[in-house]
């Protein structure tokens, strides 16, 4: 048993070597490769998950120390295991219906290996036992997601998208490593089972200290955990680091949906929990929590007032991530990790089903994003309009989808702190009302282009896909499926028709009946907020302050100083001195090899004749 | 045995003047070399390898060369790895193939040399040798403004040679011996002239090791080395000073290193925040690399700063194999990432990083090699660099106390990793610049990398990936 769950860490990284050195050219058996290690992973996903707790070999990593060093181990409670079945059930779905979005695609090989590469960091940061090997993984999902991104490589856009994902990812995990070295430095320890122990003797052996200074041992464990969440701030695309992924729909839509929507996008939330398990009741104490649930909170804010202005359907389903994300990083702030994993899990169904549905409808209307050129895409394409509606339902908590159970659990976690609660009320207006904008425009009414006019419905391997999506968007929460789930809060998936039932139905419905007024039978957008539409400016003031000019400036800035200063001055001053030397720079510039050897057994012999003397 | 590791290069080096095919000659050599030195990794602790012949009377110097931990063979793999790399890499210019190859030769002896030697004179000496032919090589073959590069270079290693002679000398003086395993052994200094040694070695060594602010030498010398020189050189040669302070300067004036902990804190600080900004601004991808190279070693330096820093009473198990294991990585994907630069100014010509465009289209393999190091020098793991750098900050974390507050090698490690931001703004934005994006005239044409280019390109790249994902292998190479 102890090799089995490696199989499933180690068979998508196989498929990619394989494709990478062997099946380059043969894109066909690759994308086989590709998505038949995704099934068998899924079932061994499903295998472990039935098992008591299962348990994985650990391999030494690094050993530097009688007992010192870092070790891979795998952690497989139900929490990772349940994250394994999510994660390895949307990824198989995904590779199935690329099979047929990809299936013109000239590099289809590499599009592939660059899932395979996902599928295998993916599972690396879930199963992993220690802080070590999630920054590991961490990073090489930060590396797959930069290669999809930048699948098309040759567009300009692409390939500044990749490259900006990766840096503010980076940017992030600056934080994130701090954190994880801060953390080790107070609990001795970077595996999590080792954490809450190494917590509490931490406080033991301290104890005089912290009786005298009451608030210390909160600010320290404070700003360790606030530095690991620097690591969600990037890889989950909170505020201010959010920008990189709408930029990131520049990547192949498929990708979108696996990776910036359901999976790798949840991990900052999946990390935060992990650390929440391992740290224990101290999580929320801090200070840390409070700051922790405000980005959060604040993020699902002001993405969702972003997604109303949105024309490209993929941006307004990325801000409409970004929000939901804040979602989950608050509930989690607030000590409601449960809930916000489970709208995670409710979340990855429902946004990668509106993703695939969205990437159909971009297929069918030959690569037109703008919400604006399409329109009656309903009559055109049921199957895929149908699932975006589910989709859609699910996703503004349409009572009784799966989306609904897991919203009312956020907003139930938010119930102790009043501001976030009513701030969490107005994100849910908005998610209704972009949303509903997004289907008045779209799929009713009529096509308002020759793309939208000629699409047809796609083939089976793509519809399929959403059709099983669709089912889970509305059935995920209920009790007996979500068992599968990672985390469930208590009474999840039923059903009480209390006053938060009845905020939450009145926020859908003040959502959906001013979008259907405005935007019934429009051709243009009647709303004009460029506030909202340009993002609130944030994009644009970190191109033209932040990086052109403070980091470009500083790096122009410093380079003259080193030129000019330590070159001119300290070098110059050198190279005066050494027109002593000139004898040997000419023999340096003539290669008169003899002429230098014989200098240099020169100084060979004075120094023996020194150190002789020195005695 | 060690001797013939030395001296195989040598003699390479007298057949090719005596006539011998130069090319065939030194990658033959070069090649026996490898096989040596893996067999040396996989046996050194047995006698055989051992050396000694006695030179001088008084003082008492020995030709002497022996293992005197693994240290020395992580060094002498890394020397023999990156010589056989760099004798496939490159091409000489018509009529100067024999200074081409034989100064590579004399590189590689020199520097295996000078990682085996456990006398002090042979060990100052043997570096010597290897610097002499990299500044002809710069001077003679180089590209672009090489007389002023090769100019710089001398003055300023002859420079740092001269003061680490003298901590040297001092050295020996102070310990009685030049024996550097006896020397272990001998009297504890006394404080006063630990202090003064360790300055002389941290200038004298920082400088070899381009120590802000005595960096500005190595970006223009790598620029305008040719192809061998360069990886030898960023790959091996720079590694003498840090292998020199781990050696010496770590064991045997650890309270002089002591004091003079927070100013080493600043300079590589000024070699990861102030060279970084430097490296950001460069326009040309030589530069970059060249840069890059320097910046990085500030890491090394950090490891070293955490071996200084641990408390009385208290051990650190982390920093020295950081050190080792970084220096090894640090060598390998420096030297893969000159040659491949090599080659991508070979095939379009250029290295200014506004004249290219799309080179992944026309050249595939150069592109996916230059990916695979690029990601490897900013620290991606399951390459050997983020073993080396994870373990840096471990070590710079291992002897913390949190309520005591953060000391100087804690907070210079939180500033030192906004380096893995900057690092990957000027990697990934020359590998936009160069292989992304639309395609130019210049890249149009340009021919991928043929067969015999790759040997040594996917030499190291295997290298890398296996100790990434194996430190171990290296790490069981050092003393627990």
């Amino acid at each position: 048993m102890s090799l089995f769950p490696w199989i499933l860490l180690l068979l998508p990284l196989l498929a990619a070597a394989a494709n990478q050195l062997y099946l380059k050219r043969n894109a066909f058996i690759a994308s086989m490769v590709s998505t038949g290690s995704v099934v068998v992973t899924f079932v061994i996903a499903l295998v472990l998950w039935g098992l008591d707790e299962p348990s994985a070999a650990s391999f030494s990593w690094m050993a530097v120390g009688d007992g010192v060093g870092i070790d891979l181990t795998l952690k497989l409670d139900p929490l990772a295991t349940g994250m394994m079945a999510l994660v390895t059930g949307i990824g198989m779905l995904v590779h199935i219906f690329s099979l047929g979005y990809m299936a013109g695609d000239s590099a289809k090989a590499r599009y592939f290996t660059g899932l395979s590469l996902f599928m295998f960091s993916m599972t690396g940061i879930v199963l992993a036992g220690n802080f070590i090997m999630t920054f590991i993984f961490w990073e090489l999902v930060g590396l797959s997601s930069y290669l999809l991104i930048g699948h098309w490589y040759q567009k300009d856009s692409a390939a500044d998208a990749a490259k900006k994902a990766f840096i503010v990812n980076r940017i992030g995990d600056f934080g994130f490593l701090i954190g994880i070295l801060l953390l080790f430095g107070i609990t001795g320890t970077f595996v999590f089972d080792g954490m809450r122990e190494g917590l509490a003797s931490f406080e033991a052996d301290h104890a005089a200290f912290f009786t005298e200074n009451s608030a210390a041992f909160s600010i320290i464990l404070g700003t360790a955990l606030l530095c690991v969440f620097c690591g969600a701030i990037g890889k989950s695309a909170q505020m201010p680091l959010h920008v990189w992924l709408p930029d990131a729909m520049e990547g192949p839509t498929p990708v979108s949906a696996l990776i910036h929507a359901a999976t790798m996008v949840a991990a900052g939330v999946y990390m935060l929990f992990r650390v929440q398990l391992s740290i224990g009741e101290d999580f929320a104490f801090t200070f840390a929590g409070d700051v922790i649930a405000w980005v959060g909170g604040l993020t699902a804010l002001f993405a969702a007032l972003m997604a109303t202005q949105q024309n490209d359907i993929k941006r307004v389903l990325a801000y409409s991530t970004l929000s939901q994300l804040g979602y989950m990083v608050m509930a989690t702030g607030l000590g409601g990790g449960e809930a916000g994993m489970f709208h995670l899990y409710t979340h990855a169904w429902f946004k990668g089903l509106l993703f695939l549905a969205a990437g159909a409808v971009i297929y069918a209307c030959h690569h037109e994003q703008d919400i604006w050129k399409m329109g009656g895409l309903l009559k055109k394409m049921p199957i895929t309009g149908a699932t975006f509606v589910t989709g859609t339902a699910a996703l503004i908590a349409v009572p009784f989808t799966s989306g609904f159970f897991s919203k009312e659990a956020i907003l139930h976690a938010a119930e102790h702190n009043q501001a976030l609660f009513w701030l969490a009320v107005v994100v849910a207006v908005l998610t209704p009302f972009y949303m509903t904008r997004v289907i008045m425009v779209a799929f009713l009414g009529k096509p308002r282009g020759d793309d939208s006019d000629h699409a047809k419905e796609v083939r089976p391997v793509m519809w399929v896909p959403l059709a099983v999506l669709g089912v889970l968007a509305i059935l995920s929460a209920y009790p007996g499926i979500h068992s599968i789930a990672p985390a469930t809060p208590e009474h999840a998936g039923e059903f009480h028709p209390n006053a938060l039932f009845w905020i939450s139905l009145g926020a859908l419905i003040a959502g959906v009946v001013p979008a259907v007024l405005l935007y019934r039978n429009r051709d243009k957008d009647p709303v004009s907020i460029p506030l909202f539409r340009e993002r609130f400016y944030i994009d644009a003031i970190y191109d033209r302050v932040i990086v052109r000019g403070v980091q470009n400036g500083a790096a122009a800035l410093v380079h003259f100083f080193d030129e000019f200063i330590i070159n001119g001055l300290i070098v110059g001053g050198a190279s005066r001195l050494a027109v002593s030397f000139g004898l040997l720079f000419r023999r340096v510039q003539n290669g008169n090899l003899q002429g230098y050897a014989f200098t240099f057994g020169l100084g060979v012999i004075l120094v023996v004749y020194f150190t002789t003397f020195w005695k | 045995m060690l001797l013939l590791l030395v001296l195989i290069p040598l003699l390479a080096f007298a057949a090719i003047l005596g006539g011998a095919k130069a090319r065939q000659t030194a990658v033959i050599a070069s090649g026996v070399n490898l096989v040596l030195g893996l067999a040396a990794a996989f046996s050194w602790k047995a006698a055989l390898w051992g050396f000694t012949v006695p030179v001088l009377s008084t003082p008492a110097i020995h030709l002497s060369l022996g293992f005197i931990d693994g240290m020395s063979v992580v060094m002498l793999l890394l020397s023999v790895i990156v010589a056989f790399a760099a004798s496939l890499t490159g091409t000489a210019p018509d009529g100067r193939e024999k200074l081409y190859y034989g100064s590579s030769l004399l590189i590689a002896a020199g520097a295996i040399g000078a990682f085996v030697a456990t006398d002090l004179f042979f060990f100052y000496a043997f570096h010597e040798l290897a610097l002499i032919p990299t500044f002809l090589m710069i001077g003679i073959l180089g590209r672009g403004e090489r007389k002023a590069a090769a100019w710089k270079i001398t003055i300023y290693l002859g420079f740092g040679s001269l003061v680490l002679l003298a901590g040297l000398v001092w050295l020996a003086a102070a310990t009685g011996t030049f024996d550097m395993i006896a020397m272990q052994d001998a009297e504890v200094i006394d404080p006063s002239a630990q202090k003064s040694i360790a300055a002389f070695l941290i200038v004298g060594f920082g400088i070899l090791v381009s120590l802000f602010p005595f960096h500005s030498w190595a970006a223009p010398a790598y620029a305008s080395a040719p192809a061998p020189t360069a990886m030898l050189h960023a790959g091996v040669l720079k590694k003498f000073g840090l292998y020199g302070l781990l050696r010496l300067a770590v064991p045997l004036v650890p309270d002089g290193l002591g004091a003079w902990l927070v100013p080493l804190c600043v300079l590589l600080l000024g070699n990861i925040l102030w060279v970084g900004f430097v490296t950001i601004s460069q326009k040309r991808l030589d530069g970059m690399l060249g840069n890059s190279s320097v910046m990085h070693m500030g890491y090394i330096f950090l490891a070293v700063a955490a071996l200084v820093a641990v408390p009385e009473g208290m051990t650190n198990e982390w920093a020295l194999p950081a050190a080792v294991l970084l220096m090894f990585a640090h060598g390998v994907s420096i030297a893969m990432l000159f040659g491949l630069a090599d080659k991508i100014e070979r095939a379009t010509g250029t290295l200014d990083l506004d004249k290219l465009g799309g080179l992944a289209k026309s050249a595939p393999s150069l592109a996916f090699l230059f990916g695979l190091v690029g990601m490897a020098s900013i620290g991606l793991p399951g390459l050997a660099n983020f073993a080396g750098e994870v373990m840096v900050f471990i070590a710079s974390f291992a002897n913390y106390e949190p309520t005591a507050g953060l000391g100087p090698v804690q907070i210079t490690c939180i500033l030192s990793i906004w380096g893995v931001v900057i690092s990957a703004i000027y990697m990934l934005r020359a590998y936009r610049k160069v292989f992304q994006g639309e395609v130019v005239p210049s890249t149009e044409e340009a021919a991928d990398l043929g067969m015999t280019d790759r040997i040594p390109a996917v030499l190291l790249a295997v290298v890398l990936l296996i100790v990434g994902i194996c430190p171990n292998l290296l790490l069981s190479l050092l003393p627990k």
